[in-house]
């Protein structure tokens, strides 16, 4: 046995035990060793080594940061549905106290209220953005959040149907999510027409029909359009009783119109927009729907309620919902969620406040605007392709190969994304636009 | 925003409420509450595009600050105090981890070009690695974002596995023990398979006759966590293994109780075929009060082929000094593969933090910790006036309450300044304390846990009904929040 007390034994660092408790220890259980206590047959017990060297925290701090250290340090004007926008400094130091970055989910709400109020306060932002009376306290990301309210719209319908209509522009990783989510409940995904870059409401009324589930359309859209048919979408989802689904995110709900007024049952998308950084596609699922189908929403929701002295107190609630009570008639299998991130999304939010909230999407359609115009002036280079309004990114065509114009400017120090044989998709916040002119100058070297 | 004075009795001086001293001055105002804002959106975009206007929190930095410090003091975290909160394996977590996780050279987009993120790819192939070799397993994904999406991958792997043999179609039912945790039947479920529900042995453990009796050739998979739920080695699991083989299915590990196997045994070595890793659990990754988690899956070389893309290879070396040197990394699709289970690359700073972890204890720290944990349970065990139905456990043990209800000694046991047990599961044993203290607690706070269970045990009723009284929060009201819904602040607008 190993432990803190003795010099040159290596055991867990984080086991406090001295060698004098550990014996006293095995002494009370009758064992003359921690080994005698594992009921495990010879024949499956493992002798061998992982190979695996014990590290000192700095060792192993100097293997990680070494390991790191090879990435590129490269501006991205990367988007198309991770989003990087400038975190306050208060996000990091608040979300980091230990209290909230140790705890588990909240079932003794008594000493858990001051999570609970995060997450409470976390949906009530959201629902002020939607306009939708429901909001979760989180899914994994925006694609594992449409995959749940596909699976909701398939639960809550009326009548009897299988199809779940996406736009053409729809990312193919999302739509893959969406597939295996859903293929368990026999619903198919379908594609329906777009027109440089929004909804083609003519396509969506000839594939929509009473076999429709659910509608989706996004407001940014993945290739940074915005949407300028959400109602006639609403209308036309409606006309068949499928559920309008929107997927957009908290920066661009805080101009762009109000989801609940052109329509939407449900509104997903990641809310980690706001809170957390570029995290290699890490993200926080946002789920907001309707109050009438509250009682078929995956995930779990924190409610207002009383203590025994009356005082108000939050709890999670309607978990007969949940897979741990209902197991294989839960409406959902998520358990572990991502309740840090919503808190890091809520400080966020709350940090910036109303006006902060506005001018940061009010940015994303000037800066967006102001590159691409910037970007049309390069010879070899048209942006916009598409003639819409932009939030935050928008596609450009290129006289050269994309993929070449996409690794010419890696070479100087830029990351773009190459969308087609001659497309690209540049995206532009608050977190890059110091480096706009630099981009500039890099398209005309290398387009 | 309005709330009801008469009905939300929180005067910041307690004066109202008369009672529930240690509870004076605990109550937060909603950031509503302090101060909110609206503001019209006056935007480039034309009107019709856009919303009218916007109503939040409007509150200075330092407001903020006191607010947010304010909340994590009514919050109980591991470093608050104990948390042996059974099968959810609430470790401490190290420091470091956070340090690593925040460094900028982490922060990247998940759309960069593979040779402009070799350090990603390098920890991702690393992390790889380390799984695989303690699970036993050939290979392994990252990519799944918790450990119930480990499970839901598991079972799409296995899905595509029989689909593949020409068996999809006939393979439709999946075996759970009943002592499994939920996820397993939800995830199941999801997939769109039956769930057949296996019931205990007597001795707590899987009854071979039963699983002979439910395994056909409808058997697609066999989800089972060993130890199981009662903290129970499945002593017959070559046996299990070869009932499940036999009919043709396959046989998943819930890895949500390896804390308590590390270098002592490995799924891959007792048979089974796919395994998800609790990284926020066995490796102690923070839980962040509900998460983000992440749920590897590991899988036997003939499955490896339908595990989710992309995966992480080594396709080369550069030899050399400093950056740059090492392995050369690419992303690639596995020849079957499933597809996607998340957007992107799953929670990849959970990812970071346990490579750090994995890599700071290495062999002999992932052994002691088991050893210690088991030593813990069994020692704690052995301390406490509440009867332990089913032995020899490892590193968790269910106790039962007897006539008291478990619920009700869970939030007695608030009061003693702890957390409490897992109360009511598994349902094998009646008023179920489900109990993990993990490796990281010592002697003394063994004993302070072993205190606290033994002067809960010698409450009445009634002392353990008005539970807890110390605490932020007295008792809350369920019944309530769920007949009243009150999700938003917004709701409570039109209290009465």
């Amino acid at each position: 046995m190993s432990g803190r007390h003795e010099p040159g034994v290596r055991g867990s660092p984080y086991a406090p035990h001295t060698a004098d408790e550990t014996a006293a220890m095995l002494d009370a259980v009758g064992a003359d060793d921690a080994a005698e206590l594992f009921d495990i047959p010879e024949s499956v017990a493992f002798d061998g080594e992982f190979g695996i060297d014990a590290r000192t925290e700095r060792e192993a701090e100097r293997r990680v940061r070494g390991l790191l250290s090879r990435n590129d340090d490269l501006t991205e004007f990367l988007g198309r549905g991770h989003y990087d926008h400038y975190v306050p400094s208060l996000v990091d130091h608040l979300s980091q106290r230990s209290e909230f970055l140790t705890s588990y989910t909240q079932y003794q709400p008594e000493i858990t209220q001051g999570f609970l109020q995060a997450l409470f306060e976390y949906q009530s932002m959201l629902v002020e953005l939607t306009g939708l009376e429901v909001v979760n306290a989180s899914m994994y990301d925006h694609a594992s959040a449409l995959a749940e309210a596909a699976l909701l719209a398939a639960r809550v319908r009326s009548t009897d149907g299988d199809r779940v209509l996406v736009p053409d522009y729809l990312l193919d990783a999302r739509r893959d999510v969406l597939e295996n989510y859903t293929d368990g409940a026999g619903l198919t995904v379908e594609a329906f027409g777009t027109d440089d870059g929004n909804v083609d409401p003519d396509a969506l009324a000839d594939a929509v029909d009473d076999d429709a589930v659910m509608v989706y359309a996004e407001n940014p859209t993945t290739l940074g359009t915005v949407e300028e048919h959400l109602a006639e979408i609403g209308d036309l989802a409606d006309d068949h009783d499928a559920l309008f689904c929107l997927g957009s995110d908290p920066v661009a709900l805080s101009i762009l119109q109000e989801p609940e007024s052109v329509g939407a049952d449900v509104v997903v998308g990641d809310a980690a927009t706001l809170g957390l950084p570029t995290a290699y596609g890490m993200g926080l699922g946002l789920f907001a729907c309707r109050e009438n189908f509250v009682r078929q929403v995956p995930g779990r929701l924190v409610g207002a309620s009383e203590d025994a002295a009356d005082r108000r107190a939050y709890t999670l609630t309607l978990q007969t919902r949940e897979q741990h009570i209902r197991r294989e008639r839960a409406t959902s299998n998520i358990c572990t969620n991502q309740a840090w991130v919503a808190l890091r999304t809520a400080i966020h939010a709350a940090y910036l406040g109303p006006e902060g909230l506005v001018d940061l999407g009010n940015d994303c359609v000037r800066l967006a605007a102001g590159l691409a115009d910037r970007l049309d002036d390069v010879t070899g280079v048209q942006a916009p392709v598409h003639d819409r309004h932009h939030f935050r990114e928008f596609v450009a065509h290129t006289d050269q190969p994309a993929a070449a114009v996409a690794s010419d400017l890696e070479a100087e120090g830029f990351a773009v994304h190459a969308v087609g044989e001659h497309l690209v998709q540049v995206c532009v916040t608050d977190a890059n636009e110091h480096a706009v002119d630099d981009l500039v100058a890099a398209f005309e070297e290398v387009a | 925003m309005r709330y009801d004075q008469a009905r939300w009795t929180h005067d910041a001086d307690g004066g109202e409420t008369g009672e529930g001293e240690d509870a004076q001055g605990q109550y937060e105002p909603l950031l509503s509450e302090k101060n909110t804002k609206e503001v019209d959106v006056d935007s480039p975009l034309p009107d019709d595009l856009t919303r009218d206007s916007v109503e939040l929190p409007d509150l200075s930095e330092p407001e903020l600050a006191r607010h947010y410090t304010r909340l994590s003091q009514m919050n109980y975290g591991v470093d608050s105090g104990p948390y042996p909160l059974g099968s959810c394996t609430m470790k401490y977590n190290p420091k470091f981890t956070e340090d690593v996780a925040a460094l900028p050279s982490a922060a990247v987009h998940p759309d960069r070009s593979g040779r402009s993120v070799q350090g990603t790819l390098a920890l991702m192939h690393g992390l790889q690695d380390y799984l695989a070799r303690i699970g036993g397993m050939d290979a392994v994904s990252l990519q799944p974002p918790a450990g119930a999406a480990g499970e839901f991958t598991g079972i799409l792997v296995a899905k595509a596995y029989h689909e593949a043999n020409g068996e999809g179609d006939r393979r439709d039912e999946i075996i759970v023990p009943d002592s499994a945790h939920g996820t397993n039947f939800a995830s199941a479920a999801l997939a769109g398979y039956e769930v057949v529900e296996l019931p205990s042995g007597d001795d707590g453990r899987v009854d071979l006759d039963a699983l002979e009796a439910a395994a056909s050739d409808r058997t697609a998979l066999f989800m089972l966590t060993n130890p199981n739920t009662l903290g129970l080695f499945e002593r017959d699991i070559e046996e299990i293994a070869d009932v499940v083989h036999d009919a043709g299915g396959l046989l998943y590990y819930d890895g949500a109780n390896l804390n308590a196997l590390l270098g002592r045994a490995r799924p891959g070595d007792m048979g089974f075929d796919i395994m998800h890793y609790n990284v926020h659990k066995t490796f102690a990754t923070p839980h962040g009060g509900g998460g983000p988690g992440a749920g590897p899956v590991g899988v036997v070389s003939d499955l490896a082929e339908f595990l989710p893309a992309p995966r992480v290879r080594e396709v080369g070396r550069r030899e050399g000094e400093g950056r740059g040197t090492g392995g050369v990394y690419e992303r690639f699709d596995p020849e079957n593969t499933v597809g996607k289970v998340h957007g992107f690359e799953g929670n990849w700073l959970v990812l970071v933090k346990a490579y750090a972890y994995i890599a700071r204890l290495g062999d002999e720290g992932l052994a002691d910790a088991s050893a210690k944990a088991v030593l813990n349970a069994n020692y704690l065990a052995s301390q406490i006036d509440y009867e332990v139905p089913f032995e020899p456990f490892h590193h968790e043990f269910v106790a039962s309450a007897g006539d008291q209800d478990a619920a009700d000694v869970a939030k007695r046991m608030l009061d003693y300044g702890v957390h409490p047990p897992t109360t009511k599961w598994p349902e094998i044993v009646p008023e179920a304390l489900m109990t993990e203290p993990t490796e990281i607690e010592g002697k003394d706070t063994l004993d302070q846990l072993a205190d606290a269970f033994d002067a809960v045990a010698a409450e009445d009723e009634e002392s353990l009904a008005s539970a807890p009284n110390r605490t932020t929060a007295r008792r809350i009201d369920q019944t309530s929040a769920a007949r009243d819904l009150r999700l938003s602040w917004q709701s409570l607008d039109t209290e009465e």
